[in-house]
This record gives structure tokens, C-alpha cells and sequence, in this order.
């Protein structure tokens, strides 16, 4: 317990710097929507929330509005909290290929053997488009990582809010990333063989680092370099999640027996195409799994098992399932959960999938994800059911600010939209 | 009914040795001889599954045409669609389903899948999808890569597709002929092979062409790409006319000797000849215009854009032009070419009235197209542009029918078409809905309520999780 205050401590205080250069006074109602709180209130048909000072006031039943706030009409529409993106390369890609540099992928570097001691948090660059193309969608922050590394780990990840901000990183080294289906295996020694026989050598290593003084002047011949070894005491710990990407059934029972042995260990799994066949093994275990529920084919031979029913068999196991894994397109997140929805899971464990169950296991449930008093005002006012693929975000607020629902996609729309044709093009200005 | 019409032959082939065969019993296709050359030489042996009549009462449907019937009935019978209305005749041995609040569609047609030529699981075995050895390979064709048992197609009929063109990859300016099937997978690729399509050819504008022949002896420019369309197009005009000559020779009674077949010039002189259609990835509206001046240049007809990221930039050029395009409902950033991607894209398209098509160039995208036209069609209708709903099936439907060449045989519920038919659970603009009950050919191919009647590849046989809800 004390472990989770410690975190969020520090993710208070990451977040007041974040939010430190904006104006966050104004007092906002949003009036009448139909508040899906993702919290023990439930969802209120005609609710309405009280923000002040960045933060939510209040998440009150009715439409009565204390006087001094600005009111935004919700009615008819649907109110959620801000949606976090869980599994993204946020701010760390562009454009994906042939373009440059992309943050998201590393090279071969000496400060790490391993690829633990790698950290996304020096490289999350806020001016991204991909930003304000995301949030108008309805998601105001977003677990960032590397998406290859070509080592063992994949480095350390943070999450980010999607408020415009020089600052967004708001909780650096919110976890570890390793890789232990097909491709992390191809990649280190070519064979589970070779993968595993490592990961439980460095644990070793870390196990002993811990009550060792790892620094420059002292020989360390460990497999990890001495920045990894430091990298991976808090995860032994449990302090920091591990997420462990993970699609074969007998992969992910090599992990609940890691887990057996380093106990204070908090796996993630990640990926998950067979998770279901050990749900119960997993909720018995309290591992969370994060999926992309529209993945029902074989890529290779460790995904045999991948059906539409994962999320939905996963969550009646009592697994806390997370849904959402991509970086130009994490808004589709919603259409993803909401196949997971057509395909059994109930739409309230969808709207957590995409929140709450977010923010636990980044350790940031104190802050984000529902609509509670106290937390972070981050709301998202929807046309409608938000996993409809026909309904979209309306009003989009973070850290209590409204955002401008426009990006560089709805300027390129406007300009052709409303093309003047007696001048060329790069005249019109949206 | 549907004919075989098999008049894909050589393009060489001059009009009168074109065969029109007529049958009623959906036989094999025949291969064609002309000037010496079987123009057919892997027939189609697709055949209709023996099926009972269908009539669905009591439904609402999208004709792909851009007509909505409430309460609408059909009879499906002899494997094509008899009636369609408010009211059908009744026929005694037809099997009735109630559609009461779902909603009835064409089956969807994608005109842009790589299944079987890159299949599940995605080994480098089967791998077969793009020669990439050189920049001008049109002498492949993908159905000699195509592997029947990809799991893929099952997903597929259960997200509603009845037609889908499979193509050669894109690193290849001319990459070689597409083939058009349809989504009854059996042993054999010419099981699948939709009767009387005609072949389209694949090619590829930007990016890709040059990132992978760049360092390999070119293209490795833009300019380049466009020397290396217009340099085998001249080629291609030269062994056309060799082989008029030689036609004329022979019609004039004189003797000559036939020049020498050249695979890689026998599908470009079928373009010039407009056999075989034209099907270009382009992403950016510069390169489209510009691929548009060739197309005039050498007298042929592009047919379909893919991709065409940025076809809203020229919505009036795509209509002039009548040139489709095959987009995606929101992909966009994956290079710099999708950049300017924008989610209004189809309807802008639409609205300029130009023929927008929505395609996946996905085996996931694929199972769900139904979703990624009531996207667009949101999005569109979010930025003021009021498109219908049955006229936003055309997306699926008609205009891809249109691109494929297959129109004349499906694509629409019209009376005498094939019974490529979906029922819906409900509106199939909601994420919601599910493809309940699919029609091939007037036979049901898919049944989401009965579990043991899932069609189930090779591959997936005797593994885990065989048969199980994908």
C-alpha cells in the first residue's frame, strides 16, 4: 500500500509542474449528459459535473447548477472521462517511415546492454500532431513507449497528458517494457531457450544490485549494464510495472511462474492473443492484460489461439482487461472496444477498459480515469455512445481547460473544403 | 443466372476471336485460343453451392445502389436474386427467414486484399505476395501465389465479404495482374476465381517503388518511377503493333511467323488494349494528376486509385477523369505520403462526384469494412456533406463492383444478379452489428448462429482453438 502512495506523490507532483503554465480557474458545468462516471456512482442518465480549479468538484444527479460556473449543455449526449491511450508511441513518432529520426525505435547504444535503462521521457516531443489529433477524439492522456528496441527490453515508458503544454510528461518511468512472444524471442538468442535463460540471469543480477553500491567506480560485470541493473530495481520491487508482451499460452505460463518466483513483481501482460485459455490462472494472479480485441488471426505460430471473444472471456474471469494499442490511430480505440462490446464484453467494463483500468495500472488512479472529486479535470463530452463508430467527441476538457477541437487533419479538411478557386490553394487559410 | 464472359483474352486478340460463352449451369470456364495463344490458361472451376430459395421478409434494405426499402422482402433462388421489393413472390420450397429489425445489404466487395499472397500465419514461406526483384514485373500474376487456406478468408465471410480482388504488393511500379475471387474458399485458387472477371494490373506510384529499387539499380526518384511507367508503355506499344501486324498478315492470307510472347508486354499491351484494368497505389494528389497526363499520354484508362490518401484535394480532377478511388475510412502518418490523410476523405471524394470506394488493404480491415464506410460516412456528414446511407453503401457495393468489372454480375440487389447477399443484425453503421447470415451465389456461406456449420481452413484444423468463435 504504501508502495501506491509513494507513486502517486510523485505523480501529483509531476502533474502540478505540467500544469503550471496553464489557466486552469475557470469553473465549468457540464449539464445534463448522461455520465458514465466509471467510478461506484455508475452512470447518472441525467448527471451533471462540477469542475473548479482543474479538478472535478462534483458529479452531481439533475441538471441544478450552483451559480458561477460556465455551463456547457451535455443534454442528450454522453459524458466520460478524458480516455488515457494505453499502449502508444505518443510523441515519440511522426511519421513512421522514411522520415527521420523516430524516437520511438533505438539503436544499439553502450549505456544500455539490455535495453532497461532507455527512457521515452527525454524524447516526448509535445508539438506532435498526433496530439491534437488524438485528443479532439476524446483522449487526454497516453502511456508512451518504444516500439522496438531489438534488446530484451524495450525500456522504460511514461504517460503523458495531451493538454497543449511544454511540459506533458506527467509520471516519467510509469513502467518497463519487455517482449517475450515470437519477436522477442527472435530477437535475443533466436529461442525462448535463450530469451528466458536470459531474463532470469539479469533478474539474478538485479537481485544482487540491489544491496550493492552501483556506481561508475565500482566493477560491474553483469549482462545489463549498470544503468539497466538500476532500471530494474524498482520493477523487482513492484514499485514500477513490467509490461510483458506476451501471445502464446505456454509464454504467458512462463510468466505466472516468474511471477511465482519474484512475487513483488506487477506484470502487465501485453498483447495477449491467448490470454483467455489462462484467465482464471491470470485474475487468480491479479495480472492485468492489455489487448487489441480486433485481432483474431494467426500472425504466426505463437497466436493460434486469437479470437474476438478474448476481452470478453478475459473480463468474466474477473481479468482486468485494458484496451488500446496503437500510436497515429489510438483513437480507434473506442471502435476497437466497442467490437470487443459486439463481441460480449458489457459496455461498462469497455468504457473502463479505456479509463480507469488504465490509470491502476500505471498507478495514476488517484488522478485519472474516472469522475470522482478531487481528480484531474479531464472530461470528454460525446455525440453519443462513444464506442459507436458513428458518435464522436464534442467537448473535449483537460486539467480543466477546454481544448480547441481543431488539428492539423481539420485544417487540411477546411481548406479543400471551402477551396477558393480563384487562388491557388496555399492562399486559403482555415 | 450470370455469363461467363470470357473476354479478358490477349489483348492482341483482335474483337471477332473474342468468345462470349452463355450458360446456364455456371460450367467451367473454357480456355480461349487466339492468334496461337490460350488467353485463359488457368480457368475458373468455381461452382455454385446447390441451395434451397431464400425469401427474408420484413427488412430494411440497402439495394448498394443507392435505394433503402423498409420492410422490403427478397427471394433468393437459382443462385441470383429473382425479386426484390416490398413484396416477393411466394415459392413453395423456399426457406423463410424473418428479417424483423435487422438490415439487408449487397455483400461487400473489396477491391484491395493481399489474402493468400500474404496469408495467416505471416511466415516468410508464404510470403508470395510482391516480386521484388525488379521495378517492372507485370509478367506475375498473383493468383499463381494465392494459398487457399489462409484463415483469413473465413474472417472475411464473417465480416460480409462475398468478392474480393487479391492483389500483388506495391514495391513494383507494374507489379504484376490481380485476380478477382470469390469468398467460397476450396482446395485451389481457380475454385475461388470469380467467373468472367476480367484481370487488373497493380501499380504503384511514390514512395515504395523508390525506397526499394533506390539503392538497387533504380528507381530511386520520383521522375524516375515516372520514366519507368512511360519507358515500358512504349514497349508495350511496339509488341501491340508486332503482334497487329502479325494479325493482319494472317487475316490477309499471307504467311508470317507469330513474334515471340513476352509475358511482362502481354499484360501491358492488355492495359492499352482496356482487358485489363488498371489498378494504381497513389497516395499524394500531385502524383495522381500526374499519372493522370500519363494515362492520356498513352491512351489507356486508369481505373482505380488505391490508397489515394489525398484524392480530396482533387475531387474535381478523380470526376473529370472518371478515375476511382479505394481509401481508407482514417489510416494516415505511416509515411510521408499518408501524412495528409483526413477522415472526411471518402465523402469529399463522394461529393465532388467521383467514384469513392472504401477498401481495407488489411486481413483485419477486411472483417469490418461495414464499419469503415459508416465512418466515413459520420464524418463526412459531421463536416456538412449529407450523404445517405444507401447511397454510402455504393462504397461497398456498386463502385467497387465498377473498379473490378464485375458490375454486370454483382454488386447490387437487382433482379437476375448473383445473390451475393448479407443479412445484418441491425444497421450496419453501428459498431454493433454483425453479418448474421451471408449468401454466395444464393447459397448460405455463413451462419453466425450455428457454430458447427463455420467454415474452417486446412490450416486452422487439428490446432488450438479450431472452430472457435473468431
Amino acid at each position: 500500500m504504501s508502495l501506491f502512495k509513494k507513486v502517486s506523490i510523485v505523480s501529483c507532483m509531476a502533474l502540478g509542474l505540467g500544469m503550471s503554465a496553464s489557466s486552469f480557474a475557470e469553473k465549468i458545468a457540464i449539464v445534463g449528459g448522461k455520465v458514465h462516471t466509471v467510478s461506484a456512482a455508475g452512470v447518472i442518465e441525467e448527471g451533471t459535473v462540477l469542475i473548479n480549479e482543474g479538478r472535478i468538484q462534483q458529479v452531481i444527479e439533475g441538471t441544478d447548477v450552483p451559480s458561477g460556473y460556465r455551463e456547457i449543455d451535455a443534454r442528450g449526449k454522453v459524458v466520460t472521462p478524458g480516455f488515457i491511450g494505453a499502449y502508444t508511441s505518443l510523441g515519440l513518432e511522426e511519421v513512421s517511415m522514411s522520415a527521420g529520426v523516430v524516437d520511438a525505435r533505438t539503436n544499439e547504444h553502450p549505456v544500455s546492454s539490455v535495453g532497461a535503462a532507455l527512457d521515452v521521457q527525454y524524447a516526448v516531443n509535445n508539438d506532435s500532431t498526433l496530439i491534437p489529433i488524438t485528443r479532439i477524439e476524446g483522449f487526454t492522456s497516453a502511456a508512451t513507449a518504444l516500439s522496438h528496441t531489438g534488446q530484451l527490453f524495450q525500456g522504460q515508458g511514461a504517460v503523458i497528458s495531451l493538454a497543449t503544454s511544454f511540459d506533458s510528461v506527467m509520471k516519467p518511468k510509469a513502467f518497463m517494457q519487455i517482449d517475450v512472444s515470437n519477436s522477442g524471442a527472435e530477437d535475443n538468442g533466436g529461442s525462448r531457450a535463450a530469451m528466458w535463460v536470459a531474463i532470469h540471469t539479469i533478474f539474478e543480477e538485479v537481485t544482487f544490485a540491489q544491496s550493492y553500491s552501483l556506481n561508475p567506480s565500482e566493477d560491474w560485470e553483469g549482462i545489463s549494464s549498470m544503468a539497466d541493473a538500476k532500471a530494474l530495481i524498482p520493477v523487482l520491487k513492484g514499485e514500477v510495472p513490467l509490461l510483458m508482451k506476451a501471445d502464446r499460452a505456454a509464454d504467458i505460463a512462463q510468466i505466472l511462474k516468474l511471477k511465482q518466483q519474484y512475487s513483488d513483481l506487477n506484470i502487465v501482460l501485453v498483447h495477449g492473443l491467448e490470454a483467455w485459455r489462462l484467465a482464471d490462472e491470470l485474475a487468480a494472479q491479479k495480472i492485468p492484460v492489455i489487448v487489441n480485441p480486433e485481432y483474431n488471426l494467426p500472425g504466426g505460430f505463437d497466436q493460434l489461439g486469437a479470437t474476438l471473444e478474448n476481452a470478453a472471456r478475459l473480463h468474466k474471469a474477473g481479468v482486468k482487461v485494458v484496451i488500446g494499442m496503437d500510436t497515429h490511430n489510438i483513437r480507434l480505440a473506442t471502435q476497437h472496444t466497442g467490437n470487443a462490446v459486439a463481441n460480449g464484453l458489457p459496455h461498462s467494463a469497455g468504457i473502463a477498459a479505456l479509463s480507469i483500468n488504465i490509470a491502476e495500472i500505471f498507478g495514476l488512479d488517484n488522478e485519472i480515469g474516472s469522475l470522482e472529486p478531487g481528480k484531474v479535470a479531464d472530461v470528454v463530452i460525446w455525440s453519443g455512445d462513444p464506442l459507436e463508430v458513428t458518435q464522436t467527441a464534442v467537448n473535449v476538457i483537460i486539467q480543466g481547460e477546454e481544448v480547441e477541437m481543431t488539428s492539423r487533419q481539420t485544417k487540411l479538411r477546411d481548406r479543400y473544403l471551402k477551396r477558393d478557386e480563384s487562388v491557388p490553394v496555399s492562399y486559403t487559410r482555415p | 443466372m450470370f455469363k461467363p464472359n470470357i473476354k479478358f483474352g490477349l489483348a492482341l486478340a483482335v474483337s471477332a476471336a473474342l468468345l462470349s460463352a452463355c450458360s446456364s449451369d455456371h460450367e467451367e470456364q473454357k480456355s480461349t485460343i487466339v492468334a496461337g495463344i490460350d488467353t485463359n490458361p488457368f480457368p475458373s472451376t468455381y461452382k455454385v453451392i446447390d441451395s434451397a430459395p431464400f425469401i427474408i421478409t420484413n427488412v430494411t434494405i440497402l439495394d448498394g445502389i443507392g435505394g433503402k426499402i423498409e420492410d422490403g422482402e427478397i427471394l433468393i433462388q437459382d443462385g441470383v436474386i429473382k425479386e426484390v421489393g416490398s413484396s416477393v413472390s411466394s415459392v413453395s420450397d423456399a426457406i423463410e427467414i424473418d428479417g424483423e429489425g435487422k438490415w439487408l445489404t449487397p455483400g461487400i466487395i473489396d477491391n484491395h486484399s493481399h489474402l493468400g499472397v500474404y496469408p495467416s500465419p505471416s511466415t516468410h514461406s508464404h510470403s508470395d505476395g510482391n516480386e521484388m526483384t525488379g521495378p517492372v514485373t507485370a509478367e506475375v500474376w498473383a493468383e499463381h501465389s494465392i494459398w487457399p487456406q489462409d484463415p483469413g478468408f473465413q474472417r472475411a465471410l464473417a465480416g460480409g465479404v462475398t468478392s474480393l480482388q487479391i492483389l500483388p504488393g506495391s514495391a513494383n511500379l507494374f507489379g504484376g495482374r490481380s485476380v478477382t475471387v470469390k469468398n467460397v474458399p476450396n482446395r485451389t485458387m481457380q475454385d475461388m476465381k470469380f467467373p468472367g472477371a476480367p484481370y487488373g494490373i497493380k501499380m504503384a506510384c511514390g514512395e515504395n517503388p523508390k525506397r526499394v529499387y533506390g539503392q538497387k539499380g533504380g528507381p530511386m526518384t520520383r521522375m524516375a518511377n515516372v520514366a519507368g511507367y512511360r519507358s515500358a508503355w512504349i514497349d508495350a506499344q511496339g509488341y501491340q503493333k508486332d503482334w497487329a501486324d502479325y494479325q493482319a498478315d494472317l487475316d490477309a492470307g499471307v504467311s508470317a511467323t507469330p513474334p515471340k510472347r513476352d509475358l511482362n508486354l502481354e499484360t501491358l499491351a492488355g492495359v492499352l488494349n482496356g482487358e485489363i484494368l488498371v489498378h494504381m497505389h497513389c497516395y499524394r494528389a500531385d502524383e495522381m494528376t500526374v499519372m493522370m497526363d500519363v494515362m492520356k499520354e498513352f491512351d489507356y484508362k486508369i481505373g482505380t486509385f488505391h490508397h489515394a490518401v489525398e484524392a480530396y484535394k482533387i475531387g474535381d480532377k478523380l470526376a473529370e477523369n472518371g478515375v476511382c478511388s479505394a481509401m481508407w475510412a482514417d489510416w494516415w502518418g505511416f509515411k510521408m505520403e499518408a501524412y495528409d490523410g483526413i477522415k472526411e476523405n471518402v465523402a469529399m471524394v463522394h461529393a465532388a462526384k467521383a467514384c469513392a470506394i472504401v477498401h481495407s488493404d488489411s486481413d483485419l480491415g477486411i472483417q469490418r469494412l461495414n464499419q469503415e464506410a459508416a465512418k466515413a460516412w459520420a464524418d463526412g456528414k459531421r463536416a456538412g456533406i449529407d450523404i445517405s446511407q444507401a447511397d454510402a453503401w455504393t462504397w461497398l457495393s456498386a463502385n467497387p463492383a465498377k473498379s473490378l468489372g464485375i458490375f454486370d454480375k454483382t454488386g447490387s440487389l437487382e433482379e437476375g444478379k448473383n445473390a451475393d447477399v448479407v443479412l445484418w443484425s441491425t444497421d450496419p453503421f453501428s459498431t454493433y452489428a454483425q453479418a448474421e447470415k451471408v449468401f454466395i451465389d444464393g447459397a448460405m456461406v455463413y451462419d453466425r448462429s450455428k457454430p458447427e456449420s463455420w467454415p474452417v481452413s486446412d490450416f486452422e484444423l487439428g490446432q488450438v482453438a479450431e472452430g472457435d468463435a473468431k
